[in-house]
């Protein structure tokens, strides 16, 4: 199952998305939240997304859903932490971060590949609210 | 740690702390406000650091430890982009217990190209590379003439500094302030300027040896 990786510049919004998610995923479903810094301030530290990487990872890759700015900065060095294996099966979705990781993880517990998990968080872009 | 290298992160480190207030009002103007507070908490970090690194002589290994610390404690987007920075800058470095010319135009170009790669980034877009990128080509000069290292940091030094009033007539394309779009004219880049400033602390610290 692929795992969700939540990347939030605070940690209260990833864990409140990891919360919200876990409603709709499948109970051995990985979803780890990897927000704000060590000290519980805001930002992104790039070791904690790694980490949250590999605790996220089964064996069938994992997507990774990000904030804003510097999320996505800290999570592409995350990767340079990662084993080759599985920095080629980790991938950022384009998506907004709630929504994506929602449908994300939807997906993920149906048994899907990580493409079709990153295609489906960047469906939640096209979401209409009225 | 060899004291001289101690001294010097620390001198570079100081500097950025000393600067907080004024990174971040430069940020304040066209960014998120924070790049002061960010890399002073960075470098706050680095400095609890280096207590541990005192009997470690290898340039390549402390430099590889300032950049892990920035990238797990800046916070911004300043902390990939310095951490990558200094992570490939210590890959010329690794093994060395002094530097030379050559090494440290080589240290500056890897710590460019990862600077480049990390932010997606070329010159001419509001970014540290507007203070980085002339900073080397105008090391490089010097190189080539056969000046010291002094002598090389000082052109480095004055092409980061112009490299910062450029960034004063330009528009941001990168980062927060790309929002701004024609706005961001007239400002000049909190990033080109904490980079300047840390060539600055390095040459004035080795001015003072």
């Amino acid at each position: 199952m692929v795992g969700v990786v939540i990347v939030s510049h605070s940690q209260k919004v990833a864990e409140g998305i990891r919360e919200m998610a876990l409603q709709m995923s499948a109970p051995e479903q990985k979803i780890i939240a990897a927000g704000g810094m060590a000290d519980g301030g805001i930002g992104t530290d790039a070791f904690q997304v790694s980490e949250a990487i590999i605790a996220a990872n089964t064996g069938d890759g994992v997507a990774v859903m990000v904030d804003l700015g510097s999320a996505v900065l800290s999570t592409e060095t995350a990767f340079e932490f990662l084993d080759e294996e599985l920095r080629a099966n980790v991938q950022i979705a384009d998506a907004p971060i709630l929504e994506g990781a929602i449908s994300a993880v939807v997906e993920a517990s149906l048994g899907s590949a990580l493409a079709a998990v990153i295609a489906t968080a960047e469906g939640a872009r096209a979401l209409k609210k009225c | 740690m060899s004291g001289e290298l101690y001294e010097v992160i620390s001198a570079v480190g100081e500097t950025i702390i000393g600067n907080r207030q004024m990174l971040t009002d430069l940020d304040a103007a066209i960014g998120d406000g924070d790049h002061g507070i960010n890399m002073a908490r960075g470098f706050e970090a680095v400095k609890a650091k280096l207590q541990t690194l005192e009997t470690e002589s290898d340039i390549g290994k402390v430099l590889k430890t300032v950049g892990m610390t920035l990238i797990s404690s800046v916070g911004g987007a300043a902390g990939p982009l310095y951490g990558t920075a200094f992570l490939r800058a210590a890959v010329p470095s690794q093994g060395k217990t002094e530097l030379d010319v050559e090494t440290i135009g080589l240290m500056l170009e890897a710590a460019i190209a990862g600077i480049k790669e990390r932010g997606k980034a070329t010159t001419g877009e509001k970014t540290m590379l507007d203070a980085l990128v002339p900073a080397h080509e105008a090391f490089q000069d010097g190189a080539k003439t056969g000046k010291s290292v002094i002598e090389c940091l000082e052109l480095a030094c004055e092409a980061a500094q112009q490299g910062v009033e450029f960034t004063k007539t330009i528009i941001a394309t990168k980062g927060r302030a790309s929002y701004l779009g024609e706005r961001s004219r007239g400002h000049q880049d909190p990033g080109a300027t904490s980079s300047y400033i840390m060539l600055k602390a390095l040459l004035e610290h080795l001015r003072r040896q």
